[in-house]
């Protein structure tokens, strides 16, 4: 049912992870997780410069029913949080893969080789062995 | 296994978010809650609300006994069909549940209750009614709608025979009455006008779709928690439960203490709180900063400490309200944690919606 771009990267805790020309990493959360979370009511994206841990608790998303934290995929320096979603946080249930993007992240030296990502086929198992493809 | 509604399946073909509730599959959401939301405040949606507990009381000893299970005064009630909201406490003054009760006629007085306390209710109430000779009936072969919304009780109406329909739409708020096999009350839980309608589980699919097919959409709990909340109305098991009384729970309008000679269950504990005083109080918040207000986070008040027992974002309003137990005489602006960070939020007497409008 949810939508899963080939051309991204993954995580378990349901984030997804696109390479930018400019070798910065775009950070947003995939369509199963706003459609489990169901409309989002407010957003919390961190500030550029800071510096990050994988697995870091980042940013957050809340919708009506719950907040939820958004983990780093990748260690390194915040680029950007997406200005937009402090007073539009249903772009990302209406556009998660784009104009819904969270953050942008300058990973450190081999920190996104060093990252456990999933392709798009084993994001997909991981949501088929959860039940709710 | 969960229990089911006689919706189980309909919910599902209509593509609902089922979850547990209370030990019931429920339909959280169909499509958006926040569209669902707005349906009611604008139009009219149907939930379905068959969990919760339907127990008729009777014998002609049902007056009596009520007025000894119940801290609000059955006796109020002199008009057949008229409804009245009551807790039922434990000696103690806590809150057992909170409930609706109709008069029917002399012997027959209809009950209805949570799900989540549906058991302990039942027992309770047995229990307590043995020395009265009542008959006490879980009504499990009663399916129950709530439609709401300003469009509501017009749509639900189309629903019956042209006379049942007349006399639907000429039921007083808080009043019920049987039209046919259809138990039909202008009560509700969303601070809109509508009807809950207590009808035999066979009816229940065939009046949704035919709801659905005059416009009325179809609401899961998410909205209807988001209404009631706007509605300033309390939720059992959040805003109070058996560990805090009336008084601290914005209820103190449903404790009726003036008749001396009745000694309902909780009286004298209720009495002896009126007179120190509740230590504290429930009041209504409006966040004032973004972010979103949730139960169990904390209050930091001038006068000490509290706690939200029930917060969410307001589709209405925009913004993010509450309801927290608070020390008494707190006013003003307090400030709330809301994931380690302290956010302002202003003190507003609920409700915070009523038939659509903004009344902060």
């Amino acid at each position: 049912m949810s939508n899963v771009p080939a051309d991204l990267s993954y995580t378990k805790s349901h984030e997804w992870v696109r390479t930018l020309a400019d070798g910065t990493v775009e950070i947003g959360i995939t369509d199963h997780a706003q459609q489990a979370l169901g409309d989002l009511v407010f957003v919390e994206v961190p500030e550029a410069g800071r510096s990050v841990k994988a697995d870091e608790p980042c940013a957050v998303v809340e919708s009506v029913k719950a907040a939820s934290d958004v983990y780093a995929p990748i260690a390194g320096e915040i680029a950007a949080g997406n200005p937009r979603l402090a007073a539009e946080p249903e772009v990302v249930n209406a556009e998660p893969y784009g104009a819904g993007w969270l953050m942008r992240l300058k990973p450190s030296a081999g920190a996104l080789a060093a990252a456990a990502l999933l392709s798009a086929a084993d994001y997909r198992k991981l949501l088929e062995a959860e039940g709710s493809s | 296994m969960a229990r089911r509604t006689p919706l189980y399946k309909l919910h599902q073909e209509l593509g609902a978010r089922l979850v547990d509730f209370a030990g019931w599959d429920m339909p959280v959401q169909y499509g958006s809650q926040i569209g669902e939301h707005h349906a009611v405040r604008r139009a009219a949606g149907v939930f379905d609300v068959s969990h919760m507990a339907v127990l008729d009381v009777r014998g002609g000893a049902a007056r009596t006994f009520l007025r000894q299970l119940l801290a609000n005064d059955v006796a109020r009630l002199k008009a057949p069909g008229k409804a009245l909201y009551s807790c039922m406490l434990n000696p103690q003054g806590g809150v057992l549940d909170d409930l609706i009760v109709y008069f029917l006629n002399d012997y027959w007085f209809r009950v209805v209750v949570n799900a989540g306390t549906r058991e302990r209710d039942l027992a309770w109430i047995r229990a307590h009614s043995q020395p009265f000779g009542l008959e006490v009936t879980e009504r499990t072969d009663l399916a129950m709608l709530a439609i709401q919304g300003p469009e509501a009780r017009t749509k639900a109406a189309q629903l019956l025979r042209p006379a049942d329909a007349a006399a639907a739409l000429a039921l007083d708020s808080f009043f019920g009455r049987e039209l046919g096999s259809w138990f039909v009350a202008r009560t509700g839980y969303t601070g809109e006008d509508g009807f809950e309608i207590m009808l035999p589980a066979a009816d229940a699919v065939p009046a949704w779709r035919s709801l659905n097919a005059l416009g009325v959409a179809s609401c899961g709990l998410g909205a209807r928690d988001t209404l009631r909340l706007e509605a300033g109305m309390n939720l059992y098991g959040n805003d109070m439960d058996e560990s805090t009384h009336p008084f601290e729970s914005a209820l103190g309008w449903t404790v009726a203490l003036s008749s001396q000679e009745r000694d309902f269950i909780g009286r004298a504990a209720l009495e002896s709180i009126a007179r120190a005083g509740s230590a504290r109080e429930l009041i209504g918040l409006v966040l004032e900063e973004r972010g979103v207000l949730r139960a169990h986070q904390k209050v930091l008040a001038a006068g000490g400490q509290g706690e939200i027992t029930s917060g969410t974002f307001s589709p209405t309003l925009e913004r993010s309200i509450a309801l927290a137990r608070v020390p008494a005489g707190t006013a003003g602006r307090v400030q709330v944690e809301v994931r380690g960070k302290l956010l302002g939020a202003r003190i507003v007497k609920p409700p915070f919606v009523r038939h659509g409008h903004s009344l902060i």
